[in-house]
């Protein structure tokens, strides 16, 4: 337990005035470098911390503080963690997930958000911040009439500050773009980084689907649209550098197999891949555990897995130490490492979530574009 | 005849100034040649404030910018020199990789000194070797384009340097700034400007500095892409000769890492690495140093000083 918690409850307990002094002079949970201390307040029959750290109970019931409407429990958490929860409050029988009241940061995606706890060491990086003095690249929307899905199909193109007709230009094809955008401030990130020169100025199209779990795991149909229309969508447009290294993919979760299915099934195209928390899942015998959302990603892995080839020559790859899917993923890079290719591995304390994704985007994108930082001495 | 001075970043710590005191530059136009910052090409009133005299941007970027407008099949030769290039550095960049960790490894390892010596001077071999041949592959590509284009020899690129050589050769100084210097470089050589800038006092800085050498090696050892090897990168004008030129190398180099340290002089060696960070001078008269002020050397033993 946090000791400011600690010495509150010390002894007498304490008068619901000191309470509530107590509560507006912290924030929650409360941190230490030990963990984190969460804080409930209100009458409940139970108090349960839900949080997605695989590898401990997803529940975690919190303890009454005796002669006080308090609830608290402690969750030990290394140094550099950051993790997403929420309270699931029952009373009469019937629990109710709720944001931790106490906690203002609170992190969205597309399900709906959920409360931060960053525990001792973690800092959001400045590069994730809109920076006044990073010029703004700029938005745009487009269509492209998909023959591979045989409907329109919009999407976004990001184009960097300061971009000339003259110039050639890297493409990064982003999955879920919009997702990014809302959740991962991708364009501040694509903006810092440029202006940071940590990236060169780039490219990116945002590509978003309403039928994901569909139409990512190896869809033939999705690895079309992306190397037979967008491609040339882009190319009649922009001035890009049409090769294989100015090309790359990227994609979180189901977007990182989107990603890895189509590099592999058009071999030679895309020269980069940023796969970030892939849904890797295979199996080496018997069957997989993770339900019939995961049947046809488990039937692309085991596939690539077993004939892999050489899908692109440099792949960066991250997970969350606290997701469910950090072996597969670890599983991954000696896998194709094996293979010749290049291939970067960063772990981070954070689990399967938006926030963990555009933190580390700066580590892949200037691994896979590295910018002019090497050839600018003012 | 060629008079220099070489200084580190001028942002925090101007020393322009001083420098055209130790050349003893008197009075007459200042010209400036700020490729190197591309887009913000000729914002020089900071420079010109400082100075507290005229500096006339000579508008070198743009001034190419029109030029390949003019001939096309010369951007698109040039083009394709770039992307050459380019190509051959990310070549390079991969064997380094490999040649630096091997030469690194040997400078860490333990052992009897008189065998760890000779594995250590193979494993640097090993690496001036690739350098130096990756520098006579960037040569034949630039002797190719020359060959192939002639571009001395061309109308477009006669009219574009004209104008520019006969500013530099009235000017009482020329001042080079800093910036990117694959830009900067490439545009001083297409318009084939060195021997103009040989004939007048020149001072340069940072990139303006590194592009007066006789090879540029471009070095960061902390970018977020995680550490790589310094690379040699191009063939300098040559105004400088036998010095590696690092400009804030007290920010972009590890300077307390002895090993990194003893690497890169080993390698360069005998060219001398110095260190050009803010404040700090560097001037030459006729290849010979007359003075300087705030510049390192970085020594074989991994010291610096």
């Amino acid at each position: 337990m946090h000791a400011a918690l600690a010495r509150l409850i010390d002894g007498t307990p304490p008068a619901p005035a000191a309470i509530d002094a107590f509560l507006a002079a912290h924030g929650f949970p409360l941190i230490d470098r030990d963990g984190a201390t969460f804080v409930f307040r209100g009458t409940a029959d139970r108090v349960l911390l839900q949080h997605w750290v695989f590898g401990l109970p997803s529940a975690q019931p919190f303890e009454p503080v005796p002669h006080t409407d308090l609830w608290a429990i402690h969750l030990p958490l290394p140094a550099g963690s950051r993790i997403e929860y929420k309270f699931e409050v029952v009373r009469n029988g019937h629990g109710e997930w709720v944001r931790d009241p106490l906690n203002p940061h609170q992190a969205r995606d597309p399900f709906g958000s959920n409360s931060i706890c960053a525990a001792f060491g973690y800092e959001r990086p400045d590069w994730t911040f809109p920076d006044p003095h990073a010029r703004p690249g700029l938005l745009d929307d487009g269509v492209i009439d998909s023959r591979a899905f045989g409907e329109p199909r919009p999407i976004r193109i990001y184009l960097p500050a300061r971009f000339r007709r003259s110039g050639r230009y890297p493409l990064l094809v982003i999955h879920d773009g919009d997702d990014f955008l809302r959740y991962a401030d991708l364009k501040a990130v694509l903006d810092n980084l440029i202006h940071r020169l940590e990236i060169p100025p780039l490219i990116a199209v945002l590509t978003q689907t309403p039928h994901r779990i569909g139409e990512y795991p190896d869809h033939p149909g999705h690895a079309r649209f992306l190397a037979e229309e967008v491609l040339p969508w882009v190319r009649a447009r922009f001035p890009m550098i049409d090769e294989p290294h100015g090309r790359c993919l990227m994609g979180a979760s189901f977007g990182a197999v989107a990603s890895l299915s189509a590099a592999w099934r058009y071999q030679g195209l895309f020269g980069k891949l940023c796969l970030l928390s892939g849904s890797f899942a295979f199996t080496d015998i018997g069957d997989h555990w993770r339900g019939e959302v995961f049947e046809p990603v488990v039937r692309f892995t085991n596939a690539f897995r077993a004939r892999p080839g050489r899908p692109a020559e440099q792949i960066y790859l991250a997970c969350g130490t606290y997701e469910s899917l950090i072996y597969e993923n670890r599983s991954m890079m000696p896998f194709l490492q094996s293979r010749g290719l290049s291939v970067r591995f960063d772990e981070a304390r954070d689990g399967h979530n938006w926030e963990n994704w555009r933190d580390r985007l700066r580590a892949g994108l200037s691994w896979l574009y590295p910018g002019p930082l090497w050839m600018v001495y003012e | 005849m060629t008079h220099l001075a070489l200084l580190g970043p001028q942002r925090d710590h101007p020393t322009v100034g001083r420098a055209l005191d130790a050349l003893g530059v008197g009075a007459g136009p200042l010209v400036a040649i700020t490729a190197g910052w591309q887009e913000r090409e000729g914002e020089t009133e900071e420079l010109a404030g400082y100075l507290a005299r005229p500096v006339r941007d000579l508008a070198l970027y743009r001034a190419v910018d029109d030029l390949f407008r003019a001939d096309p099949a010369l951007f698109a030769a040039h083009r394709e020199r770039m992307a050459r290039l380019q190509e051959l550095q990310a070549l390079y960049r991969t064997r380094l990789k490999f040649a630096f960790r091997a030469a690194r490894a040997m400078l860490l390892a333990d052992g009897r000194p008189a065998v760890l010596e000779v594995a250590r001077t193979s494993a640097l071999a090993g690496l001036r070797r690739l350098d130096g041949d990756h520098l006579a592959a960037v040569r034949a590509i630039h002797a190719a384009f020359d060959r192939d284009l002639r571009p001395a020899a061309r109308d477009a690129v006669r009219a574009a340097r004209a104008p520019l050589a006969e500013a530099i050769g009235g000017a009482a100084a020329v001042l080079v700034a800093g910036g990117h210097v694959g830009v900067l470089l490439s545009r001083l050589r297409l318009l084939n400007l060195g021997p103009a800038l040989a004939a007048r006092p020149v001072i340069a800085w940072s990139a303006g500095a590194m592009a007066m050498s006789d090879q540029v090696v471009v070095f960061h050892d902390s970018p977020p892409q995680g550490a790589g090897a310094a690379e040699v990168f191009d063939t300098g004008l040559g105004l400088v000769h036998r010095r590696t030129l690092l400009p804030d190398a007290v920010n972009r180099l590890r300077l307390g890492d002895p090993i990194r340290v003893a690497t890169l002089a080993r390698r360069f060696a005998p060219t001398a690495c110095l260190t050009l960070d803010g404040g700090a001078g560097l001037v030459l008269k006729n290849g010979r140093a007359i003075r300087q002020w705030g510049v390192r050397t970085l020594h074989p033993d991994g010291t610096v000083g």
